[in-house]
């Protein structure tokens, strides 16, 4: 069971929770049980070629993912999973 | 022979007097001694010996501790005006635990009188004195913190959300100039947020409207204002004259920009932006931290950028947020405590939390690693927020 907390501007696509909680051995497993739970938000973490998008991050536990080992760093059971888009507002 | 002068002259025969031109060459030796001016405030601030840590009489006990620290093992040059009132500070010292310490014959009377170098402290008015007052009876700011403060150049970029409180703050604290860059003209719905504004002064320029009550609130310091939009033709120019950039922007182009001339300039860039109930805080200091393309090497395009009609915003937040930037550039200006350099902290109003993550130097960043500056990009102006 692994927690994923989702950003406010991809809350619509999660019903308007802020967390939603899937199973998953890695972040690419966890992606995708999250999609099926929230339609079309895989899309916008991940481009065609299933990396991360530019402007997105996703941190495991408070560490980017991009410095563990990306969409197969591996998750354990407690684990918190936050997406991080870009925002601009001011 | 009178009380004081027994007591004097007893003092002379156990504590090791030197003269100003001893203490020079022992000073010039390259020796790890430390100077202490143990007179009153106002006889310090008419000059000093250069280096010299000031520590009035009246405050020895209290604060020997806390101001020498270290130097019980070093030699400690104690000086009044004349040479008499450093004896019962040598004195005091000595009970202290403080073992090696000198007393300066004739004191910094002499000391000038013979031709040595002084200083003259940059010293605060007696009207800055009042306004500060609770800034000066804190250890991390004082005296020499407030001058710090009182020097300091902060460019803010935006006079709206995050710009309105972040500037009103950093006006009271007393930053000396503050620079604000805004081209846009106040419009009644922003007046939910932009708390430096006002109903009458709806379609006036934001700047205009921002002077007006920073030197409302503050008329001690220089408020500085730019008309313009930023942009790769005037970011080299804007930037040049400022110490700390605070980034209250609304837009994805010129939060890149911002990042890009401070990463070029090697100044520190303190980040803050908003999204209905949510903010992120950061300090991108080139050279000490990751920067903002570490982060987020590219904006997003306009189609996966969050729509205009979208961009609605509780109007508390930026407050959160701005004044949270505010205190990091304080912080940064002072040098006191931990910045957030490499942390980006996210905060969820509704939720009333503070959550922190890890944000690292990418060894790759095509901006910050070292290699050619890139240059600047002018992204294409889209409603991003």
């Amino acid at each position: 069971m692994v927690t994923v907390r989702i950003p406010t501007p991809l809350r619509k696509y999660s019903d308007g929770n802020a967390e939603v909680v899937v199973e998953g051995d890695s972040v690419r497993e966890a992606f995708a049980q999250l999609e099926q739970k929230c339609a079309g938000i895989r899309d916008k973490v991940f481009d065609d070629a299933g990396e991360i998008r530019r402007f997105i991050n996703i941190f495991v536990n408070g560490e980017d993912v991009r410095y563990l080992q990306g969409p197969d760093t591996a998750l354990n059971t407690g684990d918190e999973l936050s997406i991080v888009p870009a925002i601009a507002g001011g | 022979m009178s009380k004081k002068d027994e007591w004097l002259s007893e003092l002379r025969q156990r504590i090791t007097e030197a003269s100003p031109e001893e203490v020079k060459e022992l000073l010039g030796n390259g020796n790890e001694v430390v100077v202490v001016d143990v007179r009153e405030g106002d006889e310090y601030r008419q000059g000093h010996v250069p280096g010299a840590i000031h520590l009035p009489r009246g405050f020895l006990e209290l604060q020997a501790e806390t101001k020498l620290g270290d130097a019980r093992e070093k030699k400690v040059v104690a000086y009044c005006a004349g040479g008499v009132r450093s004896l019962f500070a040598a004195e005091t010292l000595g009970k202290m635990g403080f073992e090696n310490v000198i007393s300066m014959t004739g004191g910094f009377t002499r000391w000038k009188q013979n031709g040595h170098d002084f200083a003259v402290p940059e010293v605060l008015t007696d009207r800055e004195r009042e306004r500060y007052a609770r800034h000066l009876t804190i250890d991390e700011v004082g005296e020499e913190g407030q001058i710090k403060l009182k020097k300091a150049k902060v460019l803010c970029i935006g006079a709206g959300g995050l710009g309105s409180p972040a500037a009103y703050y950093l006006a009271a604290a007393g930053i000396g100039t503050l620079g604000l860059i805004d081209y846009d003209v106040v419009d009644r719905s922003n007046l939910q947020r932009q708390i430096l504004h006002t109903d009458d002064r709806v379609g006036e320029l934001k700047t205009v409207s921002a002077r007006q009550t920073l030197e409302a609130m503050n008329p001690d310091i220089k408020v500085v204002t730019y008309e313009e939009r930023l942009s790769s033709e005037n970011v080299d120019r804007l930037f040049a004259d400022y110490d700390v950039i605070l980034d209250g922007c609304d837009n994805f182009p010129t939060r890149y920009l911002v990042n890009d001339g401070c990463v070029k300039h090697s100044k520190p860039n303190v980040h803050g932006s908003i999204y209905r109930f949510e903010g992120q805080v950061t300090v991108f200091w080139p050279g000490e931290g990751p920067c903002y393309r570490c982060l987020y090497p590219a904006p997003p395009p306009p189609e996966m950028a969050p729509s205009c009609a979208e961009a609605g915003v509780l109007g508390v937040l930026p407050g959160v947020v701005g004044v949270l930037e505010a205190i990091e550039a304080i912080k940064l200006i002072l040098g006191q405590g931990d910045l957030l350099v490499g942390r980006l902290l996210m905060y969820d109003a509704l939720e009333v939390k503070f959550r922190e993550l890890k944000v690292r130097r990418d060894p790759k960043c095509e901006y910050c690693s070292g290699g050619d500056f890139p240059g600047y990009v002018d992204y294409p102006a889209f409603c991003g927020v």
